[in-house]
């Protein structure tokens, strides 16, 4: 008895505190510019709209999401197609340097971006990818492919290799076995990689900041970091930004809750 | 039949390494190469703005200044501070969280979505949303604490240390559901009979979770704080929206001085010794923590 009172008080403890200070935001988007400034300010909004009209058409919320969902998607894509076939030759084949391309990969995992922040932007001052989409997305790649090929190649090497011995006997080159046999049994691992990747991609800060410089390219945690108005803080139109910002986040969170657990603590228990 | 299977295997050599090319390829390019010119561009002067002060080599003179540079003195105490304080609060937290998700309860896949959203929403937006909360007019926290009573109002982030206190329950708010996560892994597979043989004799809820959960733990505790120690050292995106550095040199952390060092003043051999600092104390400190874990491991086996 005593036990399941000390956990409903933790189950509701945990809950309350993650979700109530995000709450505060997402009631200060509905409320007006009246209700934020009262002294002291309103607790409940009157249901106000015009936060989010202000932060799509004066504040380049549309662009943000825009160039979000574009940078995300084309890392996302990007990321897999280059990691799948690395995780599986780094699970399944032989190479000479095996341990040395994992040791390596681990290492970049632990970088600081500003260890690279100086030199990347050059990199891409060289390759005129300042202010362009492609140009986040090609560091985003690189930072994010050691977390999907160890995350990729443990998932391969749960696999039984019986299917895929059948398929080498029967003359099924290693690309053939990887995309015939392998792949199809693989897509929780995939699933789960992409989401992970998906959320790096849509939530990273730092390179974006650096790499766009204009509005029209920027993403939405840029935007949001950057926010202003013309005399004060427009916190209204902010919490509205935040709240479209974070929307497709707690969505792809509360579906997709199994598979982050899961990819997120594969690590821990390889470890 | 010997020759055809040595040039089957020549052949699976070549297929793994066209696999595994591209992705090390864009590592190559994007990650270790800029390592490697951080390093030798900080063994340079080169003022953005100035060319023609040209790119002379300095050897270790940028390093040297580095040591006797009172705001990177500043820098580094705050990020130990803020490392120290945000990891063991977020392993605590992150201790009970991992505790009550570990229970079977009905919806306990909608609560692990609800603990899971602070870690999903963007660094910046959290940095956001703390901000205004403990605004000194209109936030959340001073309507809390005093009500009508504006006169009351605490402008929060103005006190030095405060605003770092803010800073640090932002990071703890953000990332002890991923702490809690690691901790989950390693809760999982503690076997369930160690439980049962303390209860058949007689042990309580406390000496249960002392003396068994705890101490087999340990591995993923130790991860845990790795990876938070390591997130938390490059701490970035909280400095830079919610106080700047401030207010004076409060919450200035390395990352933070390295970036404006880098782009906002243009120094660029300096930062890059910054970049490369930060670099070596994180290697240096993920290695001491590896050998740490895997001694741990080791002992585990051997028992």
């Amino acid at each position: 008895m005593k036990r399941r009172i000390l956990l409903a008080v933790g189950i509701f403890a945990t809950v309350a505190l993650s979700l109530l200070p995000f709450l505060w935001f997402v009631l200060t988007s509905f409320k007006s510019q009246t209700e934020i400034e009262a002294a002291p300010p309103a607790w409940w909004p009157s249901g106000s709209l015009d936060f989010y009209r202000s932060a799509l058409f004066d504040h380049h919320l549309f662009d943000y999401v825009l160039n979000s969902v574009v940078v995300a998607g084309s890392t996302t894509l990007l990321a897999l197609l280059l990691a799948i076939p690395a995780a599986y030759a780094l699970a399944r084949l032989t190479i000479p340097g095996k341990q040395g391309i994992l040791a390596v990969l681990l290492c970049v995992s632990m970088f600081p971006q500003m260890a690279i922040a100086g030199p990347v932007w050059r990199l891409l001052d060289a390759l005129g990818g300042l202010n362009h989409r492609w140009g986040v997305v090609l560091p985003y790649v690189a930072l994010t492919l050691p977390l999907a090929i160890w995350l990729l190649a443990s998932f391969f090497k749960e696999l039984p290799p019986e299917l895929e011995d059948a398929a080498r006997v029967d003359g099924c080159g290693p690309w053939g076995t990887l995309f015939r046999i392998t792949l199809p049994l693989a897509t929780p691992g995939i699933f789960t990689a992409a989401i992970l990747i998906l959320i790096y991609a849509w939530n990273e800060f730092f390179f974006a900041l650096l790499i766009l410089t204009q509005p029209e390219q920027q993403t939405l945690p840029v935007g949001i970091a950057l926010f202003q108005g013309e005399f004060t803080m427009p916190w209204g139109e902010l919490a509205a930004a935040s709240v479209v910002a974070t929307l497709p986040l707690i969505g792809v969170v509360l579906l997709c809750q199994r598979w982050i657990v899961s990819g997120l603590s594969a690590g821990a228990v390889k470890g | 039949m010997m020759r055809a299977h040595a040039v089957l295997r020549r052949r699976e050599g070549l297929a793994a390494w066209l696999m595994v090319a591209p992705a090390l390829l864009v590592t190559v390019v994007f990650a270790l190469y800029p390592v490697a010119d951080s390093l030798w561009l900080s063994l340079h002067h080169i003022f953005v703005g100035i060319p023609q002060l040209g790119s002379p080599f300095v050897g270790l003179e940028n390093y040297q200044a580095l040591l006797h540079d009172p705001v990177a003195h500043q820098a580094f105490v705050v990020t130990l501070g803020f490392v120290v304080l945000s990891t063991l609060l977020e392993l605590a937290c992150g201790l009970i969280i991992a505790l009550v998700i570990h229970e079977r309860f009905r919806g306990r896949g909608l609560v692990r979505g609800a603990i899971l959203i602070p870690w999903a929403i963007p660094t910046v937006v959290a940095s956001q949303l703390w901000r205004y909360i403990f605004n000194d007019q209109y936030g959340f926290a001073n309507l809390l604490l005093f009500g009508d009573r504006v006169t009351d109002y605490i402008p929060w982030l103005a006190y030095p240390s405060v605003a770092l206190a803010v800073v640090v329950l932002a990071d703890v708010w953000k990332t002890s559901s991923f702490a809690g996560l690691m901790i989950l892994a390693g809760l999982q597979v503690i076997p369930g009979d160690l439980y049962d043989a303390a209860r058949v004799d007689g042990a309580t809820v406390w000496q249960r979770f002392w003396h068994i959960t705890l101490p087999l733990l340990k591995p993923a505790l130790l991860l845990a704080l790795l990876f938070r120690t390591m997130d938390a050292f490059r701490v970035f995106d909280l400095v830079f929206v919610m106080t700047q550095g401030g207010p004076g040199d409060a919450t200035q952390v390395l990352q933070f001085y390295g970036y404006q060092t880098l782009f906002t003043e243009g120094r660029i051999g300096y930062g890059s010794a910054i970049s490369v600092a930060v670099f070596l104390m994180i290697l240096a400190l993920s290695l001491t923590y590896l050998r740490a874990i895997g001694s741990n491991l080791l002992e585990r086996r051997g028992s």
